[in-house]
């Protein structure tokens, strides 16, 4: 097969004249993999939590809307919602709101529907696990906090959350691994994250094997960071011995 | 809304039956080849033999630190000539649906062997005393004892994880291969009905699951109960 | 299946597969010894497997594109046809399987250096860079990178495009050229690559896009596809003339020698010219428009004398 390997190329200013070599692109996309990740975490976890407790409050309609939510993002693949939050949410809100997102900046767009995306879906994930975390907690917890006479809000606030987010701390670390996995789907509608910045490379240099070398060792990389970040953080507040630990 | 051109949807058909049926192939072949090679992997994992434990945990390790997507273009774009030796295809082979398979099942092997390995280990110590002072060797204590159980234990989740693999097939989309969801954008952006043909997957694939999520449900009760 | 059957099974792999390519090399030196000269590269290969894989192109209108049939059809795809023919006809193989793979401007060089397709003729362009990695047979089309535009869009030319959103094919030589011109200008563009040319349009059509740059001939098959085809404009001074020819593999002395055959013959003998008719100045599926693009005088420069120049 005679394949000429030119490691080199990495540091070849690139063809299209902007001023950057190869590898700066590489190390782009790999901060906008960063930048998705933390932020579409932080969207599913708010969501998360809302639908949770929505789903778990003595409310026959919250529980019927947070059932939905669920059913909806966990049985649609990620990539069609990527597509439906891009193409069809745009099309299907009233003209001069569609059109004002459409004018925005290309990058801007791919950006903020991916963190729409893959933070609703993974959103989903969460609240399915707060769930799971609030039916496991002994029921005299609600009941020690409703006959304290704190409301129901407060009794969530201050009584059982507290307690629900600690025990499935080292779920809630997992779900930030897999998001950052889940965001090389944002290529497809053209965000330039890591994995669509290996495909410009193979575009644009005749060296596709470097390109994608690299970029694998740039995903174990990042792998490796977040693993080393959820250990960190599942030691300072989880409790051993339960949920995922 | 808008309204929906069921006449071209209809006339479609075949396009989009083609690409159910790509999706059905790349699914079951991952299931099947994953949960064997992912058996292997899982076996390997506990056994006592270092070199084996080893690289059973860094399979599974690297596996699970790439993203589907890179997987797909590396078998793709990068190793189809290494594929087709290996597997001795003949040229007319669609080379993207054997990338997919190849790639899937490799990565769902990972997968699946966490899974298995947690069903072995979560048996009590006891099946593999018994089993050893029944005289069994290791083979015939997995093969009779220890896997049944792992198996039948871990049975929901092995089922959650394969409605899993079903919705992960529509990411061939990045390797160009014709599954349901890439034929589907494809016809969309030719007739221009892209708004109502992804409306119309999303909906398809959201029967499915639930269906399978569902049945996956009955099961579990199902289990509970014995 | 247990671990030990598992490795049986990989090991009779191994040896089917080494069987295979020793029959194949035993059959490949029969056949050199029976026919003329000897064939190397694409041609042998084709020759030993009995089979073709072609790249083509799915959205590319009117040269290479889907019917209702998911067959592909068009400009390049009539062309491709003369090809497979020829190739029949050398390798004395009637029989020949063709095999049709769908390709896209990102992975058409990486699918044909890695041996997975065996040639293409679609819309690929024929310049130096590219030179490096692939070979190109004569050139069979001539065009000018330009822009289409929504007629009230106020687009006329590329200084317009300032500050604006402009979509491109990722990988074709358009895509270099307006990020260049980015840079270079500090024309402040928003560039979006979209996969293919029907994702560019669809780009430009709802609006997320000003305009959208690529080789005219395509720019009008695209514009043939809409509602209203008087909605668009193509306007813009071309940024390049490029040629489009077949792409082989780099080196492949004998399959270029067989390209250049049939696309100098269809040109000379008038097929080409009938075809480039059908496709350009009838009506063509799927909406039955008549993209009423006549021949340029260097495409007719080009018929009379057919080359494989990069530049026209």
């Amino acid at each position: 097969m005679s394949y000429k390997w030119n490691w080199g190329v990495l540091l070849d200013p690139v063809v299209t004249g902007e001023n950057a070599t190869y590898l700066e692109w590489i190390v782009h996309g790999f901060f906008i993999t960063l930048g998705l990740t933390l932020c579409a975490w932080t969207l599913a976890l708010v969501v998360g939590t809302v639908f949770g407790v929505m789903r778990t409050w003595p409310n026959r309609f919250g529980q019927a809307i947070g059932t939905a939510y669920v059913s909806i993002f966990r049985n649609v693949p990620l990539i069609v919602q990527f597509f439906v939050w891009y193409f069809v949410v745009p099309e299907i809100l009233p003209a001069a709101i569609g059109d004002w997102i459409k004018g925005v900046k290309p990058n801007v767009q791919f950006f903020v529907v991916s963190v729409l995306a893959l933070g609703m879906y993974t959103g989903s994930r969460i609240c399915e696990q707060l769930r799971a975390g609030i039916q496991a907690l002994p029921r005299g917890q609600r009941q020690a906090g409703l006959a304290m006479g704190f409301s129901t809000a407060q009794t969530y606030g201050h009584v059982m959350l507290p307690q629900v987010f600690r025990h499935i701390m080292p779920p809630l670390t997992s779900e930030f691994l897999i998001i950052s996995k889940n965001s090389a789907i944002a290529s497809t509608i053209g965000l330039l994250e890591l994995s669509r910045q290996a495909q410009q490379l193979v575009d644009f240099t005749a060296q596709p094997y470097e390109s994608f070398i690299v970029v694998t060792l740039a995903y174990v990389l990042l792998n490796f960071l977040i693993l080393r970040f959820m250990a960190w953080i599942n030691n300072r507040i989880s409790l051993p011995g339960l949920m995922g630990h | 809304m808008f309204d929906f051109d069921w006449q071209a949807l209809i006339a479609s058909r075949h396009i989009l039956a083609a690409g159910a049926w790509i999706t059905l192939q790349v699914t079951l072949v991952a299931i099947a080849c994953g949960v064997v090679w992912g058996t292997v992997l899982a076996l390997c994992a506990v056994s006592a033999i270092k070199p084996l434990a080893l690289f059973a945990k860094a399979y599974v390790a690297l596996f699970r630190s790439i993203p589907l997507v890179m997987l797909l273009l590396w078998f793709f774009l990068i190793v189809p000539q290494l594929l087709k030796a290996v597997f001795d295809l003949s040229p007319t082979v669609d080379i993207r649906l054997v990338s997919a398979m190849v790639a899937f099942s490799m990565l769902e092997a990972a997968f699946f062997s966490e899974i298995i390995r947690a069903g072995i280990l979560g048996l009590s110590r006891g099946q593999f005393l018994a089993a050893r002072s029944l005289g069994m060797t290791t083979v015939q204590m997995m093969r009779y004892i220890i896997l049944p159980q792992a198996f039948k234990a871990m049975l929901p989740i092995l089922l959650t994880q394969c409605i899993v693999i079903f919705q992960d097939t529509s990411l061939v989309y990045v390797i160009a291969l014709g599954d349901f969801f890439r034929n589907a954008v494809s016809l969309g952006e030719r007739d221009g009905t892209l708004v109502q043909m992804l409306l119309f997957a999303g909906l398809v694939y959201w029967l499915i699951c639930s269906t399978l999520s569902a049945s996956v449900k009955l099961v579990q009760q199902r289990m509970q109960h014995d | 299946m247990s671990l030990s059957t598992s490795i049986r099974c990989k090991r009779a792999g191994h040896a089917l597969g080494h069987s295979v390519l020793a029959a194949a090399l035993l059959g490949g030196i029969a056949a050199a010894q029976a026919a003329g000269p000897a064939l190397d590269g694409t041609l042998k290969k084709i020759k030993d497997s009995g089979v073709v894989v072609v790249g083509f192109r799915e959205a590319s209108i009117p040269f290479s594109y889907y019917n209702d049939d998911k067959q592909p059809i068009g400009y390049s795809a009539d062309i491709t046809r003369l090809v497979l023919d020829q190739i029949k006809n050398k390798l004395e193989l009637p029989g020949l399987q063709v095999r049709q793979l769908p390709i896209t401007s990102q992975n058409r060089i990486s699918l044909l250096q890695n041996g997975t397709i065996d040639f293409e003729c679609n819309t690929t362009t024929h310049n130096e860079s590219r030179e490096k990695q692939v070979d190109f047979s004569n050139s069979f089309f001539i065009v000018g990178t330009r822009l289409l535009a929504k007629k009230d869009s106020g687009i006329k030319d590329f200084d317009d495009l300032k500050g604006n959103t402009v979509v491109v094919g990722a990988g074709t030589t358009s895509e270099i050229l307006l990020r260049k011109m980015n840079a270079e200008k500090n024309m402040g563009m928003n560039v979006i690559s979209a996969k293919d040319h029907s994702e560019s349009f669809l780009t430009l059509s709802t609006g997320r896009a000003k305009a959208m740059m690529m080789d005219d001939a395509l720019l009008a098959g695209e514009r043939a596809k809409t509602r209203d085809p008087k909605d668009y404009v193509i306007t813009g001074t071309p940024q390049s003339f490029e040629v489009y020819g077949c792409m082989l593999r780099k080196g492949d002395s004998q399959m270029k020698t067989l390209l250049d055959e049939v696309i100098a013959k269809a040109k000379t003998s008038g097929a080409a010219a009938k075809i480039y008719d059908t496709w350009f100045m009838k009506p063509i599926p799927p909406k039955q428009l008549n993209l009423d693009f006549p021949m340029s005088d260097t495409m007719k420069a080009l018929f009379a004398k057919p080359n494989d120049r990069v530049t026209p």
